[in-house]
């Protein structure tokens, strides 16, 4: 699934099998993002949060 | 059969493969994104939708903490409960824990403040290692090998706005190999362990810094240490860490509450998701 990346519009290969909550880096500008939502093939994306200090397991 | 319930904010590899796992062991698995949750004390109505049972992956440690305090308000089993999140989110509280119930850990020392926690470390002898309380990943987990380093780091961590930053957990330096062993623990079996080895050029083994991961045998120690440190803490689904201190032996330096197994699955022989929903799949009924 293609999609633009929503920093430097950049096409962003999506991979078939993904789902919503799952991040998606741009590898021309490194920007990540969360998915949406994933319907017909169409992939909805938002800024993914920032890695924050209580980050982790 | 039960109906699983995956709380996330970013579903990794992890959060992907309980879900799918669960689904092939013939239970029904929802994803559920923790930032989209609203919780009210006055309306019960979002435990409907949680199926039996919730297994709590948040990789922010206070989101899943309080989302689990809410949970758990509203009579839903939560793996892991709050009170082991928070135990386990808290390196002191674990330390406490671990030492109350005899589980050997590396020598560990608190200071309150910053006069007492540069004394703390005089006394001992450099290097110490000073960790911050809460955070993971190995982040800010600093060797401090003389008294310059350490008063630089009070210095520091006193101009920083978080409160915690001014709570000094300094623990003995521990001479062990280039590894340390992560095992993963689901209520009383060690599901598997793995070596975990520093990435060149890094003193810390942690697998988000780029440690490479190899099979470590499970041998009775090993284990009789592992659910020690598991029941210390309140027991579920946690990761052990481990170091071969070359005077005291095997030592228990942290446990972690949301763990990640994607590098131990590129090794182990054993199925962890799988096991992980079996597990709660038995605490549900």
């Amino acid at each position: 699934m293609k999609v633009n990346c929503k920093e430097c519009d950049k096409e962003l290969n999506v991979p078939d099998d993904a789902v919503k909550g799952e991040i998606v880096t741009c590898p021309d500008c490194g920007s990540d993002f969360e998915i949406v939502s994933v319907s017909n093939k169409k992939v909805e994306l938002k800024t993914a949060e920032k890695v924050g200090e209580d980050w982790g397991e | 059969m039960s109906d699983i319930c995956i709380v996330y904010d970013r579903v990794r590899w992890e959060e992907k493969e309980l879900s799918e796992k669960a689904i092939k062991l013939g239970h029904t698995a929802k994803l559920i994104d923790g930032k989209a949750l609203t919780i009210s004390t006055h309306d019960g109505s979002v435990s409907n939708g949680f199926g039996d049972i919730v297994l709590q992956r948040c990789v922010s440690h206070y989101r899943g903490l309080y989302i689990t305090a809410c949970l758990e308000f509203l009579n839903m089993k939560v793996i892991n409960s709050h009170s082991v999140a928070e135990i386990c989110g808290n390196k002191l509280l674990t330390s406490l824990h671990l030492s109350k119930a005899n589980v050997p850990t590396p020598k560990t020392h608190f200071a309150f403040g910053p006069e007492t926690a540069a004394d703390v470390a005089s006394k001992l002898g450099y290097p110490v290692v000073l960790k911050p309380i809460v955070g993971s990943w190995g982040r800010m987990v600093i060797p401090v090998r003389d008294r310059d380093v350490m008063d630089s780091m009070i210095e520091m961590r006193e101009e920083m706005p978080n409160p915690l930053s001014k709570i000094y957990y300094i623990q003995d330096y521990v001479e062990r190999p280039p590894r340390d062993i992560r095992t993963i623990v689901a209520g009383d079996r060690v599901v598997t362990a793995i070596y975990r080895y520093s990435a060149e050029g890094e003193w810390r083994t942690n697998i988000a810094r780029g440690g490479k991961a190899e099979l470590c045998p499970i041998t009775n120690e090993l284990e009789d240490i592992c659910i020690k440190a598991s029941k210390a803490v309140g027991g579920g689904v946690l990761g052990v860490d481990l170091m071969e201190d070359e005077k005291q032996g095997l030592v228990v330096h942290e446990v972690n509450n949301t763990v990640e197994f994607k590098g131990a699955s590129s090794v182990s022989t054993k199925d962890i998701a799988a096991e992980i929903i079996n597990y709660a799949a038995k605490m549900a009924r």
